[in-house]
């Protein structure tokens, strides 16, 4: 039931793209199936990191319950055990949903599908996985330092699911300068999009950035684990 | 014998930021919970651990479990390092905290089990095997399917103990594990404990408050204050080195002032307290008071280990600091 409903709240911001397009044939110079192709790849990414290590926000309820500390007593790495806390399923229907409009943007692109464009998709998808999971636990990290931080990190998360669902180039400059080299939401689905969809890049960076993403994903994942170890070793549990 | 655990000048300081009203900096405040611990426990002993709130107990457990870093010091549980080594080091220790439960509030034990089996990955005939000797030891064969928020505390608590124990560990660290319990509850929790100790040696090290714990269960104590360590030996050595003295409650036919020639502690009606001098034997401090005054009732009150520890907190025995003291023969 949930899940059910979780699909058509999630799909009432697809309909939103389909309003835009009522009245427009362009929006930020991308076409709708491209914007779709947008959404759907960060709508993906966002939903398979969601499920994997989304429950990573409750660190903080974990250290203040003093829960934490039983997870620490097991031989199994405690980021495991605070990601698989609370599966649901509920969290697979923004997946449906968003690989729905990924298919049917597949389906109405023109696009001249190269073999590297082509290999190229489910690579964009599998970085943006990456970054979307160590940008929550960067996020979740945080908390050991501040106990209730979960809002701040939803930002960045659930923000830069939002924003990667449209071209950024409808920001400024500085803003996508910010999403490129500061937290670096652009190699979820925006700079791979640029080399699929043969767009200009308002940043006009070298053409080889465009397929840095699994690099990106790389480090950010390497970054969120040192960060993460360090948090653990300044975790300084709760009185009894 | 082997020695499993061994902390070398341990400290653990916490520091903490104050915000002041109408100041935007904070200021910070370094607290030291551990301050230069040492010493060793070998395999098989049952140590009680004691101190008063915030001497540093909980500290010490959870730099034995790894959970908190040591800020100096070193540290070997099982010959491993805790901090870096806590998951391989859990697989050798079980740690049952009397205060907060380590199953999940919301699953029957039987749950609660069966994920601890997966978190260990045990083998389905070991954890068979530990599984229902641990339900017949501790009397959890109609609790099974209870969801663990609807346990009683005491039940709880045998639920804990054999979630602690389903992957045999060597050694096993009880925090307060007889707190709030009743009489019964306790009982089959110490003798549970002291079964456990003799027939597998598991070394048991275990903080409380309540000394019937100690008393019963611990063959060493040692006793934390201000984060180092106060004493080191067995209950009588503490009972020796701290001397409490006995004292005789009589009970006078009427009331009135207090008896002369003893030292009269306490005076309430006709009933008064009066202390045995050391040395002194209650036999000849009773003949001397029944020879001057109409006694109707007497009864010899012994010192508690409450009592104990207390001088040995309030400094009144002088210099009883001995830190590295050498474990005496026991």
């Amino acid at each position: 039931m949930l899940t059910i409903s979780q699909l058509v709240i999630t799909g009432i911001d697809a309909i939103a793209i389909l309003i835009i397009f009522q009245h427009t044939s362009s929006y930020a110079g991308f076409s709708l199936p491209e914007v779709m192709f947008l959404y759907g790849t960060s709508g993906v990414s966002f939903a398979i990191a969601n499920a994997f290590v989304g429950t990573v926000d409750q660190l903080g309820r974990h250290i203040r319950a003093g829960t934490f500390d039983a997870i620490m007593l097991r031989p199994v790495p405690a980021l495991v055990q605070v990601a698989a806390d609370q599966f649901s399923p509920r969290r697979l229907g923004k997946l449906v949903q968003a690989a729905v409009v990924l298919w049917v943007a597949l389906a109405t692109l023109d696009v001249h599908w190269t073999a590297d464009r082509v290999a190229l998709v489910p690579v964009m998808i599998v970085s943006g996985v990456f970054i979307f999971a160590a940008v929550w636990v960067l996020g979740a990290t945080y908390q050991f330092l501040a106990g209730e931080a979960a809002e701040a990190m939803n930002a960045a998360t659930y923000g830069g699911n939002y924003v990667t669902q449209y071209p950024l180039s409808i920001l400024g400059k500085e803003a996508i300068r910010a999403l490129t080299w500061v937290i670096p939401l652009a190699f979820i689905n925006w700079m791979p999009a640029l080399y699929i969809l043969d767009q200009p890049d308002p940043l006009d960076l070298p053409a080889p950035v465009r397929l840095a993403s699994p690099l990106v994903a790389l480090l950010l994942c390497l970054v969120a684990a040192v960060v993460w170890r360090a948090g653990v070793r300044h975790y300084r549990s709760t009185g009894s | 014998m082997d020695t499993v655990i061994e902390l070398t000048d341990v400290a653990k300081t916490f520091t903490r930021r104050h915000r002041r009203p109408g100041k935007i900096r904070r200021t910070r405040t370094t607290i030291s919970a551990v301050d230069g611990l040492t010493f060793t426990v070998a395999a098989g002993e049952v140590v009680g651990y004691l101190g008063p709130n915030g001497a540093g107990k909980s500290t010490t457990v959870k730099m034995l479990t790894g959970i908190l870093v040591p800020s100096s010091g070193r540290i070997r549980v099982a010959g491993l390092e805790p901090a870096r080594q806590r998951s391989t080091l859990a697989r050798r220790v079980g740690v049952v905290f009397g205060q907060r439960t380590t199953l999940w509030w919301d699953l029957p034990l039987r749950d609660s089990f069966q994920l601890i089996r997966h978190l260990y990955r045990l083998e389905p005939v070991r954890y068979a095997r530990n599984l229902d000797q641990l339900v017949e030891l501790l009397g959890l064969g109609d609790l099974l399917d209870v969801p663990v928020r609807q346990l009683s505390l005491g039940q709880r608590m045998r639920g804990d103990l054999a979630a602690a124990l389903l992957h045999d560990p060597a050694i096993l660290y009880l925090d307060e594990p007889t707190i709030g319990l009743d009489v019964v509850s306790k009982s089959a929790i110490r003798q549970f404990l002291l079964d456990r100790n003799r027939a597998q040696g598991t070394t048991i090290l275990l903080t409380t408050h309540d000394l019937g714990d100690v008393e019963r269960l611990c063959g060493r104590v040692m006793v934390i204050d201000h984060g180092r360590l106060a004493f080191d030996g067995s209950l009588e050595a503490l009972r020796t080195l701290v001397p409490v003295p006995r004292v005789l409650v009589v009970d006078l036919a009427a009331a009135g002032p207090p008896m002369a020639g003893v030292e009269v502690v306490r005076v309430d009606g006709p009933r008064q307290w009066v202390t045995i001098p050391a040395g002194s034997s209650a036999a000849a401090l009773t003949a001397r008071l029944m020879a001057g005054y109409d006694v109707r009732d007497l009864s010899v009150e012994e010192p508690s280990i409450e009592d104990v520890v207390h001088r040995l907190y309030a400094g009144q025995a002088g210099a009883v600091r001995t830190p590295g003291l050498p474990v005496p023969a026991r």
